[in-house]
């Protein structure tokens, strides 16, 4: 009810009622600011096994948000806070975190393993994960810089078969061994 | 008012000076003149120290006094894991005040807030008075102790709450520590609402975490004033069973209202006697007590009343309370949510000081709580107002799945909360 009245309100431009002293809808801001107790201050997540959102594509995030809201993405309380928001809440969260600077994490990485990477990278993924990760085709998302260990856990999730591959990932990654891909991921985390 | 100016005459009277002299020394002793606007903050913890920090974020005009009675904070989350002996120290749980001064200039003040004048907008410190536009009240907790019979200060040393992290913690730990194999843990939970819905019964599983391994002949008794567990319910049953059989002694509808701490007793609704050989109390509990002296509590003279979408207090005006010491409707008693209204709060207290439209809620609460020292269950839910009331938004939410099949993951995830958590409050 109260939110029909307010795409009609926002429609019709009607909305210089401040003087009923109803508040605005939620923003950007205060929608993804209540993200932040577990993705960090402006989504630089500080915790290992927490990805960054800032400076993550809007695309990517949209996607990820509706698969974890469908179920098709596994995950935790993911999907029971995904079910809180509508799609232009979500694409506004996604615009409010796609906007921030790019969170450069400091981790222990192998210096063996990011040469490695660095090697396999242009080559297999880099159609997609463009700008060694820095940026992403479509809603593939960003990679540079994020949590080694949240990396991790999803690339085994996506072995396992528990989140699903898209086609041209699958493609790459089959015939490629975990130390190839461990070192990937090595990569990924050390661009800044 | 009457209440302020009876706490403020009563610290004066404490002091050198007569009443005739009251409104000089209530000048001289003016700590910091204000010549911005200028929010006060009272309460460095999960609530206080976030509304000072976006504050700051979203308007650098303002000034931004914390006020915070010790020079450290050390986070209750978690500390359930140093009471099982899963964390050896409370190091990663404390956190300091520099940062926040540094990178966000927020005015860290070390004292203690004795007096709130609405009126005046003002508030008294063991440092002097503070002048304000607008004031955020984030005091957590205090304990009904009227409520306990017995549990005054010298028991609390006996007989700990922990339910406020610091030493009490420490001594918890150290009692579980020098107690005999053999012996009873007696936790007691209070009828609800009170800080942290699932947490005496983590507390539980971390007691009986410990003493599986250490002192196997040993249990705990939980005596619950609630007439169940009051969350998490089902996955803290299956996570006892699985786990805990002939350890974890549950006892629903038990509400303690009287200890013994000489006899290591205490009284459930003044009847029946339970021993144990170290025992924890979790007494009923209020809003923190400055909130209760500045009359912000409702009729039930225990909890907040707030507007739900600036956190104003219905009470006073210019006073906005947030945290475990607030009413939020739907939203929890927990460190997380208490951020989530910290964020809301400061918001729109930056839209109010600058005469700007406020903005509708929309919050968040995550609260993981360990099983093991390797599962942790949770619950999450995303909050919206409806009618003036904050409520949470219709089929999203709930807790872990029933199966414990996320348990592992769901550690692993609890742990960079923290870390993510912390690192709001302090950088
Ligand atoms: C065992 C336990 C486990 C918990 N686990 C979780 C969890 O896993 N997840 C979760 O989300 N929540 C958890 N909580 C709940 C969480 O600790 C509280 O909800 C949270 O601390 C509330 O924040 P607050 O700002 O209201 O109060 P606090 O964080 O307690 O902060 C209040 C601050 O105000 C200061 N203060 C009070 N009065 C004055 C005064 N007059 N002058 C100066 N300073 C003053 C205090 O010293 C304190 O630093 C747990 C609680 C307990 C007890």
């Amino acid at each position: 009810m109260m939110m029909k009245w307010r795409g009609w309100a926002l429609a019709t431009g009607v909305l210089a009622v401040s003087a009923l002293a109803q508040a605005a809808p939620p923003t950007a801001a205060m929608l993804s600011n209540a993200c932040a107790g577990c993705h960090g201050t402006n989504g630089g997540s500080a915790g290992p096994t927490m990805p960054s959102l800032a400076g993550q594509s809007k695309e990517a995030i949209e996607v990820a948000m509706k698969k974890f809201k469908s179920g098709e993405r596994p995950g935790t309380i993911m999907g029971r806070l995904a079910k809180g928001y509508s799609e232009a809440e979500v694409s506004a969260m996604a615009e409010f975190f796609s906007k921030q600077k790019l969170y450069p994490t400091s981790q222990p990485l192998d210096k063996a393993k990011i040469a490695k990477g660095a090697s396999l990278q242009e080559s297999n993924c880099g159609r997609c994960h463009i700008e060694d990760g820095k940026e992403g085709k479509d809603d593939t998302p960003a990679m540079a810089s994020q949590w080694l260990p949240y990396m991790q856990m999803q690339m085994a999730d996506y072995l396992s078969g528990k989140r699903k591959m898209p086609e041209k990932m699958k493609e790459k990654v089959d015939p490629m061994s975990k130390e190839d891909l461990d070192a990937l991921l090595h990569f990924y985390a050390s661009v800044k | 008012m009457t209440l302020d100016r009876r706490s403020f005459l009563k610290l004066v009277g404490a002091g050198a000076a007569g009443a005739a002299s009251l409104p000089l020394i209530g000048q001289a002793a003016e700590l910091m003149p204000k010549s911005a606007k200028r929010v006060v903050v009272i309460g460095g913890g999960y609530g206080g120290t976030i509304a000072a920090k976006y504050i700051r974020m979203m308007d650098k005009s303002i000034e931004v006094v914390l006020i915070e009675r010790n020079d450290h904070f050390v986070s209750c989350p978690f500390s359930n894991l140093y009471i099982g002996g899963i964390l050896t120290d409370l190091n990663p749980l404390t956190i300091k005040y520099d940062k926040l001064a540094a990178n966000h200039g927020v005015k860290v003040v070390q004292a203690e807030v004795t007096a709130i004048d609405a009126a005046a907008k003002m508030v008294t410190t063991s440092k002097g008075t503070i002048a304000y536009d607008r004031l955020v009240v984030s005091p957590g907790i205090d304990f009904r102790l009227d409520e306990m019979k017995g549990y005054d200060a010298a028991a609390m040393e006996v007989m700990p709450h922990a339910w406020k992290a610091g030493p009490q913690t420490v001594l918890l730990r150290k009692q579980l520590v020098d107690m005999k194999d053999g012996g009873t843990v007696v936790v007691t939970v209070p009828l609800a609402p009170y800080r942290c819905p699932p947490g005496p019964y983590e507390r539980a599983s971390m007691i009986a975490h410990y003493l599986k391994a250490n002192k196997p002949k040993s249990k705990v008794v939980v005596l619950d004033a609630n007439p169940d567990i009051t969350s998490k319910g089902g996955l803290f049953k299956k996570g006892w069973k699985d786990n805990y059989e002939g350890i974890i002694d549950y006892r629903p509808a038990k509400k303690v209202t009287e200890v013994d701490a000489k006899a290591m007793a205490v009284m459930v609704e003044g009847l029946e006697e339970v021993k144990g050989d170290v025992i924890n109390v979790i007494p009923p509990q209020r809003a923190g007590q400055i909130a209760v002296a500045a009359g912000l509590v409702g009729d039930d003279k225990n909890w907040c009343p707030v507007n739900a979408t600036t956190f104003e207090s219905t009470k006073q005006a210019g006073i906005h309370v947030i945290g475990d010491a607030c009413v939020a409707g739907a939203m929890p008693k927990s460190g997380y949510s208490a951020n989530s209204e910290a964020k809301i709060c400061a918001m729109n207290i930056v839209a109010l000081i600058n005469g700007k439209e406020t903005t509708e809620l929309s919050g968040i609460n995550v609260c993981y709580s360990y099983i093991t020292d390797k599962d942790a269950v949770s619950v999450a839910g995303v909050y919206t107002v409806k009618e003036g009331k904050i409520i949470a938004v219709p089929n999203s939410g709930g807790v872990s799945p029933a199966d414990f099949s996320a348990t592992k993951t769901e550690a692993m995830y609890a742990e960079s909360w923290l870390k993510n958590i912390l690192t709001e409050m302090s950088t």
